[in-house]
């Protein structure tokens, strides 16, 4: 069960306090549920996955723990400096109140609001008019899924390749070592290289604990792709949530026409029985025309203020989706340039111990 | 009096100094006891005697073994020779295929150049072939049975697993043949060896060796040492000592030889990782608009490691573990050589077991053998010595060799990689 300590960044008084992995799930559903327009930073993997040989995959084990908990911190903190989620009270109170949070979210009444649909991530639906921008969207956030994790599985796998040729080098400093023991000026030139070999094959783990920095910053935003598609696929169940209300008042529409002129322009199972069992008595009529009349009433002022909540999601999430944006390109272009700085002083570290080893070499 | 040979400025082995020289008359000087050098001591080297002048066309080797040794001290070559003192120069290159009937093979030009008097012609070019070279060693073992002959790259390749007409093949055997060739030339004994001459300037070759097979009995040539039948009493310290080195010299070597195909072998693995690497930031960088530069950079950087490390891996292979095999055939053959000088000791002490049971007052035949003896045992001191320096050298050369090439790796990388 991992657990965080949190302490409150921005008012005066420092306060911590414990908070489970399952209460940051909470925190997350309820953000999102929400802030449907919003691209809500993702949480740090449940299980350890990409993982190259040497690290474990147990979920207690403590280096696992502890990018965790630096993944939740990272977590808070993306949620702390964005525009609009800091403001929520639920979140600051998950940062200040210990008891009774959990009572507190679920008053929220959120999970009512949670859409059921939202959780068969293959559902599709067929919109008749799609935003294009949105399937744009969705397309790239599916492709940018891919090909992270495409990445980090191939990383995974130089890792550890190249795990196995720094610790080979090792049997060298043995050897090395064993040589030594007959010779007599070679010896002590030999001695000192395989030194060198030795610090060579130990200097990887140093190395590759350092990448594992780099494979969470691109893990954050695979998972953030994640969150992307899912604003997409709230759009995309808006419109056609929509779509079937504009369709609905026209077929309630032409309905009324219908009864009110007395012609059948479509077929309906109704038209036919009412042929062939009797015509409704005028009164009756009336009473449906009336019914009727009301539903579309309701459904137009519905259909009104659903294109308005419309055209709000797509204007406030598009800025959010540009915000999102410029984060994720800031983000990864520092997240490469360390990439590479890392791989630098990977090579300036194997020249100075082959450096070091040529010297031994050259005084043997 | 004799002309005395030049004394030797070390305290080097006493019997030789005494030996009287070939060329001097006769005076017959009594024995010393054989003295048996120390390995470690390094015979001192100094500039050839200009004026000394060599027995009419006769290459000293196929006279009985006492000129070589006492040559050997007139001759006082350095080892590292500066160019100006050489006067012979060999080079093998430029490798042919030849399509014949019955076979396909290559073969190599063997230049030489030289002021010696042993060659007519200042500079000669022929082609050989491996079964030449191969000849050439075997006689010189037979001539020499008391030097230690440098090895030849490995005759046998495992059809299927090498291609014997590969350009990194024939390369690799070309400086191994070119070095073995350069490794005779530098020994004072043996670069004056009759087969060696013919084999650097004759135009038909095939003639010679056969002129070679009848002609057996040649004195000198067949001095062969009775193989068995004695038993060695004691093997002196200091040739158990490098029987023992040469057994974990090998060793080591082999040891080395298999980590250094693991690593080859783990980098290829690794080189196949960076390969799909590589080409996903390329991908990547198709999806993205601002990001599409730096992960096309990274792509292409990775891309330039894969080359790098390439490089690294065949320079590993073409240059440095063919020289720890030659090293390690090397110790092969110098064991050879260490049960020869065993046999000889073993024979030497069974006559003199013989002659003291006779009573005489001068044993001859034993007097040859102790000679003998006393010559392989100074040649192997002096080959040894020899051996580490060329270790020593050669050593630094590949790992400055193997470390050139980490560091061009490394400076690849650094060069590449992209911000």
């Amino acid at each position: 069960r991992a657990v965080e300590s949190q302490s409150e960044g921005q008012c005066a008084p420092v306060e911590s306090l414990w908070r489970r992995y399952s209460e940051f799930e909470l925190l997350r559903n309820y953000l999102s549920v929400t802030y449907p327009h919003i691209v809500v930073p993702p949480l740090p993997e449940k299980r350890a996955d990409f993982v190259w040989h040497k690290l474990s995959a147990d979920n207690m084990d403590p280096d696992f723990v502890e990018r965790r908990r630096i993944g939740l911190e990272n977590f808070l903190l993306r949620v702390a400096s964005h525009p609009v989620l800091c403001q929520d009270k639920i979140f600051y109170s998950f940062l200040t109140q210990e008891g009774g949070w959990k009572e507190m979210v679920n008053e929220t009444g959120f999970q009512l609001k949670a859409d059921s649909r939202l959780k068969a991530l293959n559902a599709t639906f067929r919109v008749k008019n799609p935003d294009k921008r949105f399937t744009e969207l969705k397309h790239y956030s599916d492709e940018l899924q891919s090909v992270i994790s495409h990445l980090l599985r191939v990383r995974a796998r130089v890792a550890d390749r190249l795990y196995g040729v720094y610790k080979v080098h090792g049997n060298y400093g043995r050897v090395f070592s064993e040589w030594s023991a007959i010779e007599k000026e070679m010896g002590d030139g030999l001695q000192s290289a395989g030194h060198h070999m030795d610090v060579y094959a130990a200097s990887i783990d140093d190395i590759l604990e350092e990448e594992e920095h780099y494979a969470e910053q691109l893990k954050e935003y695979l998972f953030y792709a994640e969150a992307l598609r899912a604003v997409c696929r709230k759009h995309e169940l808006m419109q056609y949530d929509l779509e079937m209300a504009a369709q609905d008042l026209t077929s309630k529409k032409q309905q009324c026409e219908e009864l009110a002129t007395g012609t059948v322009r479509t077929f309906s199972l109704k038209g036919m029985t009412s042929k062939l069992f009797g015509q409704e008595t005028p009164e009756q009529r009336e009473a449906k025309i009336k019914v009727l009349e009301e539903q579309i009433q309701e459904g137009e002022e519905q259909l009104k203020s659903k294109n308005l909540e419309g055209r709000d999601f797509v204007k406030s999430a598009w800025a959010d989706i540009e915000r999102f944006k410029e984060q994720k390109n800031h983000d990864l272009k520092e997240a490469l340039i360390s990439y590479a700085v890392m791989q630098i002083s990977m090579c300036k570290k194997g020249i100075q111990v082959w450096t070091n080893a040529k010297e031994c070499f050259s005084k043997m | 009096a004799a002309s005395t040979p030049k004394p030797l400025p070390s305290s080097g082995p006493k019997s030789l100094r005494e030996m009287p020289h070939p060329l001097a008359t006769s005076s017959s000087e009594e024995m010393g006891p054989a003295l048996t050098p120390s390995p470690d001591l390094l015979l001192p080297r100094s500039i050839a005697d200009k004026d000394l002048s060599l027995p009419n066309g006769t290459p000293v080797d196929t006279s009985s073994p006492a000129s070589s040794s006492s040559l050997l001290n007139r001759l006082q070559l350095d080892d590292d020779l500066d160019v100006e003192t050489r006067d012979l120069f060999v080079t093998v290159d430029d490798p042919k295929k030849h399509v014949c009937t019955m076979e396909t093979y290559i073969t190599y030009r063997v230049t030489t150049k030289t002021t010696r008097a042993e060659f007519d012609l200042p500079e000669y070019s022929v082609r050989r072939r491996y079964q030449d070279f191969d000849w050439l060693r075997n006689k010189l073992e037979e001539s020499q049975p008391t030097h230690l002959i440098p090895p030849l790259p490995e005759k046998f390749v495992v059809k299927g697993v090498v291609d014997r007409f590969s350009e990194e093949f024939v390369e690799t055997r070309r400086k191994a043949l070119d070095k073995f060739l350069k490794r005779i030339t530098d020994h004072p004994v043996l670069s004056f060896n009759e087969h060696f001459n013919v084999f650097l300037t004759a135009k038909d070759l095939n003639a010679y060796k056969k002129q070679g097979m009848a002609l057996l009995s040649k004195v000198g040539e067949s001095v062969k040492y009775v193989t068995g039948g004695y038993k060695l009493r004691s093997r002196p310290l200091e040739f158990a000592a490098i029987g023992d080195y040469l057994d974990t010299f090998s060793l080591k070597l082999g040891t080395i030889d298999r980590i250094a195909q693991r690593i080859i072998k783990e980098q290829l693995e690794y080189l196949v990782e960076l390969r799909e690497y590589g080409p996903v930031y390329s991908t990547w960088g198709g999806l993205e608009v601002e990001l599409s530069e730096p992960l096309e950079g990274v792509s292409a950087c990775i891309g330039n490691c894969c080359t790098a490390l390439e490089e690294l891996s065949e320079d590993m292979t073409e240059d440095f573990l063919p020289v720890l095999r030659e090293y390690i055939l090397y110790a092969e053959s110098m064991k050879n050589v260490l049960k020869k000088r065993d046999q000889v000791q073993a024979e030497y002490e069974a006559k003199l077991e013989a002659v003291a049971l006779k009573k005489e007052d001068r044993p001859k035949v034993p007097t040859d053998v102790e000679k003998c003896q006393d010559r392989v045992e100074c040649f192997n001191a002096d080959l040894k010595a020899d051996m580490e320096r060329w270790q020593n050298n050669k050593r630094q050369d590949f790992r400055q060799l193997l470390m050139g090439m980490a560091d061009k790796n490394i400076q690849y990388y650094e060069k590449v990689c992209v911000t």
